[in-house]
């Protein structure tokens, strides 16, 4: 152990005092930041003054939501019960195939049924029974919590229910209305006696992927026929009040970015209206002989990141990351083989003739000065960054301060476990420019081709085996099932989980150290 | 202090190293010399543990190199004095391989001084000529004041004055009591360096012998006689009667083995032929190791690919 910590002593020499490590360091640190500090985007978020902030609703558990969907209701003091036929479900969506007008067809996740809500304000608690245009039926609650109830498709009536009972919610649906089907109860602890109980139709903002950086989007809507609308329990009287929830158009409240109507921060989704596809029937309700008929757009669901949400993300931030990791993997790479190429090795392994822990001690100070390098570079970003891009116009998603702690020492380790894996390759290849060569295919260029060219399932398919797969450690914002996103890494998402996808790279780099540090130990230099 | 005992090694089809033994004793300067590929850097690097033997072992101090922790405070060695970080100056150079030991700072620039590398300590490496990299070399091997010192050709490239310098090092160094182990492909190179020296050839040990004992051996008793061209045959039948062998090697020169001088003097004096002059022949160091060596390297220019056995 103390052999150990002498050959640390001595490698942290030997790397400080070669003036082309440092300033190499220095620069990968430089260009991470200058990248997250000086970007290019610029969005209209609070730039044209007061009302133009974007600011989203925050739900009951702190996340940013979408809250804006069409509201037939009534308050219902205490417990009650109500249920529906949802009769009929039609949508249109934008077309991309060049026209410019929509097409008809209900989006997978437009939703169409029964809520209870505290109020109208956007973000506030609810408990809500749906049909879907493509998930079959979901008990959700909270915006977060989606349960799946049968699979039943929106072209077929179906009866749906909801049941006050104190904090509890009880959804129920029916294919005939007689006979019931429990899809599970939630529990909502901030509901207050008085709830606005009602029917609501929305519909997402519909988008896909057209490549690996660029995306199409634009709104959808989304109209049902409910009918055999009855009521038990205690309602107040009077009768139904229709609000378009989170539509500067309607009444439901002011105006705000969480829906298809809202401004457009990001610069990069497509379309956009003032209120929804520009022809067609107008959110809003009408009564019919036997109900209502509800038209919505928008969604009640987690707020997501990219081009089919709003704004960006901490991780777009720290894009100059694969500019630091070239430098960091060409200074990995050559601290080895600079040694052979001079013959240094031998002097060196004459002064450290174990080579395993002479090995070890290289790779720990590698790892050590480039993880304080990635740390210290993606801590700039990660802390004044998002506030620089604000500043701009674009609205930055933000991330808790654990998630936040996670991108900064994740980049960090990403880029010290990426050293490494060079150091491996320099030690099993003794070349240099063949080891920075193999580097940076192995690391950075999997990465840049996701990015940028390759068709998304190609790129996930990169992102989950090469080592680039450690990149979704800068994954700041989550992706939710219920919610159709363009979920690419140009959008800050990457296919594995934060530390599976760094435990990626840390096999490839496990693999080669173990690799190399058995060459190594056996030939002769 | 250092033990070579029957070292084999092959690269691929050609025999570096084919039961190399010898010895490196304290307090003298012991010279490794041979024709070049006699094996004597593949040696170097086996002791080193860089190279790992096919058979046979090395020890220093009694254990392998591979096993000693602090292994620059038992055998400081120079193997390439141009394998140098360019831009590193000689201080850091010298400071990392003393931190690799566990060695103060202090020790750095105690051998500055010693190696007269103070005024460059500071500069980066990679402008020095070859004399001062050659100090710089012997400085690190002397970082951990190791009993023990092993140097590959330092005096290639070097100038008059350097190799005036190095001997005096190397002299100085044995004096202290250090084992001095120094490789040369030029024995004229190790005259009034060497005490002892080890000849390499083909892979193994030609002679093991004191440079006193090796000169001895290369006259070996032979006797120059010069006398007039008409004695030449009478003195050779007289000293062939005696018993010894004389030959003709030049007009009126005898050249005698077999009989030591003061015999060959009374041969001839008995015998009544007239001589010029007797004088005992005197070999180079040269001559000797040339003589030793001749075999390895005829081998080599006549037969070199065939060494598979």
């Amino acid at each position: 152990m103390r052999g150990f910590a002498r050959l640390v002593h001595a490698e942290w020499t030997k790397f400080r005092t070669v003036r082309g490590w440092t300033v190499g360091l220095v620069a990968a640190a430089a260009v991470i930041v200058a990248l997250g500090l000086f970007p290019g985007m610029e969005g209209t978020c609070g730039t044209r003054g007061t009302g133009s902030e974007c600011v989203l609703p925050v739900g009951p558990e702190g996340q940013e939501v979408s809250d804006t969907f069409t509201f037939v209701h009534r308050p219902l003091t205490g417990d009650g019960t109500i249920t529906v036929r949802v009769a009929a479900m039609t949508g249109a969506r934008p077309d991309f195939s060049g026209t410019g007008g929509e097409r008809e067809g209900v989006v997978p996740w437009a939703k169409a049924g029964l809520i209870v809500k505290d109020g109208t304000r956007r973000g506030s608690t609810y408990a809500a029974v749906m049909l879907t245009g493509g998930h079959g039926v979901r008990l959700q609650h909270d915006y977060v919590h989606d349960r799946a109830g049968s699979a039943a498709t929106a072209g077929v009536p179906r009866w749906l229910r909801l049941t006050r009972a104190g904090d509890r919610v009880t959804a129920l649906e029916s294919a005939d209305g007689t006979s019931w089907t429990g899809i599970g109860t939630v529990r909502l602890t901030g509901l207050p006696a008085t709830a606005e109980v009602g029917l609501f139709v929305t519909s997402p903002q519909f988008s896909e992927a057209t490549g690996a950086a660029s995306a199409s989007g634009g709104p959808s809507r989304a109209t049902a026929e409910f009918d055999q609308l009855t009521t038990g329990g205690a309602w107040q009287p009077g009768g139904w009040t229709v609000d378009t929830i989170g539509d500067p158009g309607g009444t439901g409240g002011p105006g705000g970015p969480g829906g298809p109507g809202g401004p457009d921060p990001g610069g990069q989704s497509g379309g956009g209206g003032e209120r929804g596809p520009a022809d067609g029937r107008p959110n809003g309700a009408e009564q019919t002989e036997s109900g209502f008929t509800v038209t919505g757009s928008g969604d009640i669901a987690p707020a997501v990141a990219g081009a089919a949400g709003l704004g960006t993300t901490i991780s777009q931030t720290l894009i100059g990351t694969f500019a630091g990791l070239v430098l960091v993997v060409v200074i990995g790479a050559m601290v080895m083989t600079g040694e052979y190429r001079r013959g240094l090795i031998r002097t060196s392994l004459a002064a450290a003739p174990r080579r395993l822990t002479a090995l070890a001690a290289k790779a720990s100070v590698l790892g050590a000065v480039t993880f304080v390098t990635g740390l210290a570079a993606a801590a700039v970003v990660v802390t004044f960054g998002p506030d620089i891009l604000r500043g701009n116009g674009i609205y930055v998603h933000p991330a808790s301060a654990a998630t936040q702690l996670r991108v900064i020492v994740g980049t960090g380790a990403l880029l010290a476990v990426a050293a490494v894996l060079a150091l491996a390759f320099g030690v099993l290849l003794r070349r240099g420019t063949v080891a920075v060569t193999l580097a940076i295919v192995a690391t950075v260029l999997p990465y840049l081709l996701s990015m940028t060219v390759l068709p998304v399932a190609a790129g996930a398919w990169l992102l989950r085996v090469t080592p680039a797969a450690a990149f979704a450690v800068q994954q700041s914002t989550l992706r939710y099932p219920q919610v159709d996103g363009v979920y690419t890494p140009a959008n800050g998402f990457f296919p594995l989980e934060p530390w599976a996808g760094f435990a990626v790279l840390l096999a490839w780099a496990a693999a080669g150290l173990a690799f190399a540090g058995y060459r190594f130990h056996r030939k002769d230099v | 202090m250092i033990v070579v005992n029957g070292l084999r090694k092959r690269f691929g089809s050609h025999t570096a190293l084919d039961g190399m033994t010898f010895n490196v004793e304290p307090g003298q300067v012991t010279g490794f010399v041979g024709p070049n590929g006699a094996g004597k850097s593949t040696t170097m690097r086996v002791i080193l543990g860089l190279d790992a033997p096919d058979a046979g072992t090395a020890l220093v101090g009694g254990r392998p190199y591979r096993s000693l922790s602090r292994p620059l405070c038992h055998l400081g060695s120079l193997l390439d004095a141009g394998a140098l970080q360019p831009g590193r100056t000689a201080r850091n150079h010298l400071l990392w391989i003393a931190h690799s030991q566990g060695l103060p700072a202090r020790r750095v620039d105690e051998v500055l001084e010693r190696a007269g590398l103070q005024a460059v300590a500071r500069r980066a490496a990679g402008g020095f000529s070859l004399g001062m990299r050659q100090r710089l070399g012997i400085a690190a091997a002397l970082l951990g004041d190791p009993p023990a010192l092993m140097l590959d050709e330092p005096f290639n490239g070097m100038d008059p004055e350097g190799i005036v310098w190095m001997r005096q090092h190397l002299r100085g160094l044995a004096a202290e009591g250090r084992a001095v182990l120094v490789s040369s492909h030029l024995m004229s190179e190790l005259q009034d360096t060497a005490d002892h020296v080890v000849v390499a050839g083909r892979g193994r040990v030609i002679a093991d012998t004191s440079i006193a004992a090796l000169l001895q051996a290369a006259a070996a008793g032979r006797v120059t006689v010069r006398l007039g061209a008409p004695f030449v045959d009478v003195a050779a039948g007289v000293l062939a009667t005696a018993g010894a062998t004389a030959v003709r090697t030049d007009e009126g020169t005898l050249t005698v083995t077999g009989l030591p001088a003061e015999a060959v003097v009374s041969a001839l004096t008995g015998g009544g032929v007239p001589f010029a002059e007797i004088s005992t022949h005197r070999a180079t160091l040269e001559e000797a190791y040339l003589e030793l060596t001749r075999d390895a390297v005829e081998f080599r220019a006549t037969a070199g690919p065939q060494v598979t056995r």
